[in-house]
């Protein structure tokens, strides 16, 4: 196809839009990272070797090129302390979103059952949080969680506990923040695709013999299924890659791939190193995305 | 005694008691009353059908049935037994909703197989009774297909299989054919009539359209504004209507306003304006006032050209009037001619087609005498 008839129309011109901005702001600024990540750290700035600079000419260019080298990576695959920080972001995302899911879900299906008018009220409840800087937040939760904070102090005074509870830099208040801080992520796509279940469907299901419970688990669950894996990834690839939830509210003993990142930039300066960590992530977290595209397509064909 | 046996034996013993009594039922919207203190009766095994125009509170009587609208007024037993706290999931009845309800997630088998899972059939049995509902309704080799790939008809198809499958003791049918193509329709209401024999079901089924009701009904209940307005027959409702209303809704009708003027001997002399004196048969029922209407279906009307005699065997009494073809419609089957008469009045009149040759058609413009039996004519009040 010639490039006169790929714009031939408006239509045309408006779907380019999207590859415009993945090219932009997407691809180009990856390619930076993907060559840092093949360089070495040094001393200097930048702080990393080979630089490729046109104005040398070809064969400056060509020795370049020749200097980059995959040692970030087996570094990467050959050091346990990275390995366990991919490892431990991955279980905490997926503990984090198997929260969300159980709470998100049931809030979420309230919501579809709301009388129509109260609908959006609820869906404003969930979205309120947003208008307060996310760090405000965080830090709000370091207040409630401290160890004269508001929580211990519930608890004291409901007679739960007799001392104060440690919740300070634990996975437990570290869950609390991701959970917190992700739910909207969550309710929202669920909410979406249950407000769209046909209530009729609701009442065939009942006419036919199913119970409420059957109901739910044979027509509400799997037509909300698109919500679930909306929601699900929405949560899981940020949780996995987040930095300032853990950073603040977990101890220091094993960290997320997010805070070995920033480990590698600002305290090391290592920016091939980190470079590498951010290739990696990228990598491993195109493959929910890719099962999710596979799953949703297969949806939409059908069994044709 | 064969399952089937025993539901026939069954069905004959009860027949004359009401398997369904709607007794005084209310179901108000805000303000409007869309079902309005409606009593009605319907027997062990019948086949019952509701008319009545759009917004008339069909659907809403249907749903109370089903148990998805809680009354606000009356009881509805089933059984002798109030089934108004009987949540939709345990009553022995089904519905085909009027915008098919499919499970869009499942197949067509599945969608069909959804009901008779939850009466926890044995696996054969399901599959066996699957397969037999998907040949009722012509769908052999579409049940692996979603919903979504279905034309509007089949989807309508699937509906109705997916509601008979648990052969429910009444079924509730809401416009179940209003998709179907003449033929498929033809056929679909022939099979529904067969399984509703041979089963023993009751059914009652909403539809808009009146040959179907009549074709298919045993009785059939007309509603207006929440209330039924009549019940009976098809043929006490065509030849027989308790209203002015039902005249005009069920089939085509002349309607001639008049006042009574004379009465005896089972004749009566109505004095109309647009067609001078009619005499018609004196009414079983007494008329409320002398302000009343004549009303004569448009087939009973019969046409004879001008200048040609009387018809020598027509009885005495006979109505005619004389005036001018003012419009044909060729329908195949009939002909409807418009006849402008001297007085005033427009009479329709359906001619069947009874030869081919068309020596026996009238054109417009061409002079009639119409004549109709005092005994075909209604009076009503106005
Ligand atoms: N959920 C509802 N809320 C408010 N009004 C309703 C509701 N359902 C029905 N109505 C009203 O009740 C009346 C009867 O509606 P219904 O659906 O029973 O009519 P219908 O006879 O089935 O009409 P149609 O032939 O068009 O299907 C209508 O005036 C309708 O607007
Ligand atoms: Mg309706």
């Amino acid at each position: 196809m010639s490039g006169r008839r790929l714009f031939a129309t408006p239509a045309r011109r408006a779907a380019v839009a999207p590859f415009l901005w993945m090219l932009l702001f997407f691809l180009l600024p990856f390619g930076f990272v993907l060559k840092i990540s093949l360089s070495h750290a040094v001393m200097a700035q930048p702080p990393y070797l080979p630089v490729f600079d046109p104005a040398e000419g070809i064969a400056a260019l060509k020795a370049a090129i020749a200097a980059l080298s995959l040692d970030n990576f087996r570094l990467l695959a050959s050091d346990h302390f990275y390995v366990l920080s991919y490892l431990r972001s991955v279980v905490v995302a997926l503990v984090s979103t198997s929260i969300l899911l159980a709470i998100g879900y049931p809030i979420a299906y309230g919501m579809s059952r709301l009388p129509a008018r109260w609908q959006p009220i609820a869906m404003i409840l969930v979205i309120v949080p947003f208008w307060t800087s996310f760090l405000v937040r965080v830090y709000a939760w370091i207040n409630i969680l401290q160890h004269d904070g508001i929580l211990n102090n519930v608890l004291m005074a409901l007679r739960l506990v007799s001392a104060p509870v440690v919740w300070l830099s634990t996975d437990a208040a570290m869950y609390i923040g991701l959970v917190y801080s992700y739910l909207p992520f969550m309710i929202l796509p669920l909410y979406a695709t249950l407000a769209k279940i046909d209530p009729a469907l609701l009442e065939a299901s009942a006419d036919l013999g199913g119970s409420r419970l059957t109901t739910f688990w044979l027509v509400t669950v799997p037509l909300s299924l698109p919500g679930i894996g909306a929601g699900a990834l929405l949560c899981f690839i940020p949780i996995v890659g987040e930095f300032v939830i853990p950073d603040l509210l977990a101890g220091s003993a094993s960290p997320m791939i997010g805070q070995t990142l920033w480990l590698e930039f600002f305290n090391n300066h290592d920016w091939p190193v980190a470079s590498a960590i951010a290739v990696v992530l990228l990598v491993l977290l195109l493959a929910p995305l890719l099962v999710y595209e596979r799953v949703q397509r297969r949806r939409l064909e059908g069994t044709r | 005694m064969t399952d089937e046996e025993r539901r026939d034996f069954e069905a004959t013993a009860q027949a004359d008691k009401p398997l369904l009594q709607v007794d005084a039922v209310v179901r108000r919207f805000g303000e409007v009353s869309a079902v309005d203190h409606l009593s009605l009766d319907i027997r062990t095994g019948e086949f019952f059908a509701l008319l009545g125009p759009s917004g008339c509170g069909k659907t809403t009587l249907l749903r109370m049935l089903g148990g998805f609208e809680t009354p606000d007024g009356g009881r509805i037993l089933l059984d002798g037994q109030d089934i108004s706290g009987v949540p939709p999931h345990r009553r022995p009845v089904n519905m085909m909703f009027q915008n098919y309800a499919l499970f869009p997630h499942l197949s067509v088998r599945d969608n069909i197989a959804f009901g008779l899972r939850r009466a926890g059939l044995p696996r054969a049995g399901i599959e066996a009774r699957v397969t037999e509902m998907l040949a009722l309704v012509s769908l052999d080799g579409m049940e692996k297909r979603k919903p979504e790939q279905l034309s509007g008809g089949q989807r309508q198809r699937v509906a109705l299989a997916r509601a008979l499958a648990r052969r429910p003791r009444l079924l509730l049918l809401d416009e179940p054919m209003a998709a179907l193509d003449k033929k498929l329709r033809e056929n679909t209401q022939a099979e529904l009539m067969r399984l509703q024999r041979r089963l023993g079901m009751t059914f009652i089924i909403v539809t808009h359209d009146q040959e179907e009701a009549m074709m298919m009904a045993d009785r059939i209940g007309v509603m207006n504004a929440g209330r039924l307005q009549q019940v009976a027959t098809p043929r006490q409702l065509y030849e027989a209507p308790n209203s002015r209303w039902i005249a005009e809704f069920v089939g085509g009708i002349n309607i001639i306003d008049g006042a009574v003027e004379s009465s005896g001997r089972g004749r009566m002399s109505v004095a109309t304006q647009s067609a001078g004196p009619v005499t018609v048969a004196t009414p079983l029922q007494a008329l409320t006032t002398d302000q009343v209407c004549v009303a004569i279906r448009p087939e009973k009307v019969r046409l004879s050209s001008g200048e040609a005699a009387p018809d020598a065997g027509d009885a005495a009494g006979t109505n005619r009037m004389e005036g001018v073809i003012a419009g044909v419609s060729y329908l195949g089957g009939q002909t409807r001619y418009q006849v402008r008469l001297d007085r005033g009045a427009l009479l329709h009149a359906s001619v069947a087609n009874t030869v081919r040759r068309e020596a026996e058609a009238f054109e417009t413009a061409q002079r009639v005498v119409a004549c109709f039996a005092p005994d075909d004519c209604m009076v009503l009040d106005r």
